[in-house]
């Protein structure tokens, strides 16, 4: 081949090509920008909606009252009666205290009105302080209670006063006695730690996420000990051990497969086996993480098998070399190379497992439980359920609860995917 | 290997240790009782010595379906419906062992079409209800055509010249059910010739009466009513169907459209006026009363003044409480384990 000199017409063809490829690259970059900011725009909108409507959550609107706890305001007889915290009404203290400050009140209608300023958690509140502190019975103590979440949120300002004086479901009395508490320094705004210690409630106002919480992290943890030593071992397996046939590749294929099958799908099968066959209990999260490992179990094979295949050859062939056994070079030098990976993988996984609803509505999970699961066999629920569960109630409080167990669904996932990161950078090993 | 072996036994332990005994009440059922049976569910956990019965939402169908699968500890207590029980779920409780239920009604429920209150309330009747949404609607000469009715002074020429724009619920929900029966089927009711056919064929009647037009005029907005309740606020032109106990929470920014002339309104609904209202249900498996602890218990704090009364606090969330007779007949009923009489 003989070298052709470019004559200048060829030079001034490629210097115009030159432009033009230029300017494709440059609008290649540009819609990459685009797109890029795109998708940063829909997450910043998302955050910023979720935020704007979530932090109110976080505040809980209390009532400072002077409560007096005499057998009569207690409505019992005698204060030494051992049935008394059945019998007792513990709301009337709380209503007389209340009552107190407005003397005014005379009529039922009145009374009623004020009676809803407080929450009927209060009555609840103040049996558990007297339960813990027996001391205090016979005697007058402040105490702070909860308001009703209509009070809640004229305070935090979710609903403004209208042309007639209301100010959503508060009417124009309450508005002026919630006006006037606010002036003698009553009621104030406090940080809503109830939000993370109770469970779910039917009272916007006493409803908290910390049931969810448990209740996810028990799912998660059956769900990481059933399905990571399930899982690894598989990719081991099927990446160092097994001979090539047509046999594995039916199983590749099927673990692919089952990677893409919609979730609901494995909550029919938890529903069959482990509910009807093997008689486990429903809505518990031990069955709740046994079908969220199902799901996950591909994705973590799938991911364990890429780790493993990262591991250069010449690892495994100088440990063979040495002496080793197929399974000490698996083992001492292959695995470990390979777990950052894995574990990357693995809690990608949990992490989508995390947000999971739809396989849980098959086992009972998506239901209204009052009490914080202390085991996995208690009935619980999870955090995508509370979501879903406080989004479809009719409650107006209940937005801004829904807004903030998203909030908090989202400081988790952020949580898990920042551990992956973390790991993958900590242990990678380049070679 | 010690440890995992231990915690598989702790496992099977625990598994085997709550499959034997259940003390706490697991009620399942209908979405639209959900808030109201999970509301007295967490007062008796709070105020009685019993735990906290655990109330799912799985719909009316779904949690009869649970409640006729046996008798058992692995079976559900009690199911909440929107609607009252079939003779086909009967059937299929007694073949599989359930002949003794409890049947208790809880109160009422009013189905409005709202709007938003930047526009002017509506007043319309189930007729004209029906000729906006029927898929198809008798012409002049009676005749059955596909609805071509575009806004709502087309439908009736007193109503505004306002294109017909519904949201509403999907045909999964009892919501829709019931709006197609009270609603459509009461205006369709109205035309002689249909309600004639109902005695020759049956089958026919039903699908003029419920049948909803598909073409953009209803909107299935998705089971969540709370996601109507805000499209209805950014859009005043639209109109919703759901539970009145969301309208009761929004009242300040929506308003229901007067039915047959009669409005949406808690008393209304109560004494029987407002057209469109449907009786909420529970029902209970009267072999697990004694066996389960607090079912009786729980039915008591159910049928109490304090929770069901026209002043008791599942009012305060939106439930339309029975007339006086009628609760004490109930609340009897709950005192007795009065058996289901078709």
């Amino acid at each position: 081949m003989t070298e052709k000199i470019p004559s200048a017409d060829t030079a001034t063809k490629v210097e115009k090509s030159l432009k033009k490829r230029r300017n494709a690259q440059w609008r290649h970059r540009q819609y990459g920008i685009l797109a890029i900011s795109l998708g940063m725009f829909a997450l910043l909108a998302l955050l910023i909606s979720v935020l704007g409507r979530g932090l109110p959550a976080f505040k809980q609107t209390v009532l400072n009252l002077e409560i007096t706890t005499d057998a009569v305001s207690l409505g019992v007889d005698s204060l030494d009666d051992k049935q008394l915290f059945d019998t007792a009404n513990f709301q009337l203290p709380i209503r007389l205290a209340l009552r107190g400050l407005f003397p005014d009140a005379r009529s039922r209608f009145e009374r009623r009105s004020l009676n809803k300023l407080v929450s009927t958690g209060a009555g609840f509140k103040l049996r558990e302080v007297l339960k813990s502190n027996p001391s205090f019975l016979g005697k007058t103590f402040k105490l702070e209670v909860p308001t009703s979440d209509d009070v809640s949120a004229y305070v935090k300002g979710t609903v403004q006063i209208n042309s007639e004086g209301k100010a959503g479901k508060l009417n124009r009395q309450q508005v002026k006695w919630t006006d006037t508490l606010i002036e003698q320094g009553h009621l104030k705004s406090v940080f809503n730690s109830a939000f993370f210690q109770t469970a779910d409630s039917r009272e916007p106002e006493l409803a908290g996420i910390w049931g969810a919480i448990v209740g996810s992290a028990l799912s998660l943890l059956v769900c990481l000990v059933i399905s990571f030593p399930i899982g690894v071992l598989a990719a081991i397996h099927l990446e160092e051990f097994a001979k090539p046939s047509k046999l594995t590749d039916f199983i590749e294929v099927n673990i692919n497969n089952l990677a893409a099958v919609p979730s609901i799908v494995f909550g029919l099968l938890g529903l069959a086996v482990f509910l009807n066959w093997f008689g486990m209990p429903r809505s518990a999260p031990l069955v709740g993480g046994l079908v969220l490992a199902l799901m996950t179990l591909p994705t973590i094979i799938i991911a364990a098998r890429a780790a493993l295949k990262s591991v250069p050859v010449s690892i495994r062939d100088a440990a063979l070399a040495v002496g080793a056994s197929p399974l000490q070079a698996c083992f001492h030098h292959v695995v470990p190379l390979a777990m950052p990976g894995m574990l990357t993988g693995s809690i990608l996984g949990m992490a989508r497992a995390l947000g999971e609803t739809a396989p849980l509505l098959m086992i009972g999970m998506v239901a209204f439980i009052a009490d914080v699961p202390t085991g996995i066999t208690d009935p619980a629920t999870a955090l995508p359920v509370q979501v879903y569960l406080w989004a479809d109630s009719p409650e107006r409080a209940f937005a801004e609860k829904t807004a903030a167990a998203i909030l908090v669904l989202l400081v988790f996932l952020l949580i898990m995917n920042l551990t992956a990161i973390i790991l993958r950078k900590k242990f990678e090993v380049r070679y | 290997m010690h440890k995992k072996t231990i915690l598989l036994a702790g496992i099977m332990l625990a598994v085997a240790s709550s499959a034997s005994a259940r003390d706490q009440i697991r009620i399942v059922g209908s979405s639209t009782v959900f808030p109201f049976s999970s509301a007295v569910a967490e007062t008796f956990g709070k105020t009685s010595s019993f735990k906290t019965p655990i109330v799912e939402s799985t719909g009316s169908g779904g949690g009869l379906k649970l409640f006729c699968s046996g008798i058992g500890v692995k079976h559900p207590d009690i199911t909440n419906a929107s609607r009252r029980i079939k003779s086909s779920e009967v059937k299929r409780c007694a073949k599989n062992g359930i002949k003794d239920i409890i049947e208790m009604k809880v109160g009422y429920d009013g189905i409005v079409i709202a709007n938003s209150k930047k526009s002017p309330q509506m007043k319309l009747t189930r007729k004209q209800v029906w000729l906006a949404l029927a898929k198809d609607v008798p012409n002049a000469k009676g005749k059955l055509v596909p609805n071509r009715y575009k806004t709502w002074a087309d439908v009736d020429s007193s109503l505004p010249a306002q294109r017909i724009e519904v949201l509403g619920p999907p045909p999964t929900s009892g919501t829709r059910d019931a709006f197609v029966e009270l609603a459509m089927e009461g205006g369709c009711k109205k035309f002689p010739a249909i309600k004639a056919m109902k005695k020759i064929n049956k089958k026919k009647y039903k699908a003029i009466c419920h049948s909803i037009r598909e073409d953009g005029a209803f909107i299935e907005a998705g089971e969540n009513d709370n996601l109507i309740v805000q499209k209805l606020n950014a859009n005043p032109k639209a109109f919703g169907v759901f539970g009145y106990s969301f309208l009761d929470q929004n009242s300040d920014s929506l308003q229901g459209s007067l039915m047959d002339g009669v409005a949406p309104e808690f008393e209304l609904i109560a004494n029987g006026k407002y057209p469109v209202s449907r009786a909420l249900f529970f029902y209970v498996k009267k072999a697990h009363v004694g066996v389960v602890p607090g079912i009786q218990e729980f039915l008591k704090a159910f049928a109490s003044e304090k929770a069901w009364g026209p002043e008791g606090y599942l009012a305060e969330k939106g439930l339309i409480p029975m007339q006086d007779g009628e609760r004490k007949s109930w609340a009897n009923a709950a005192k007795t384990l009065k058996n289901l009489s078709m």
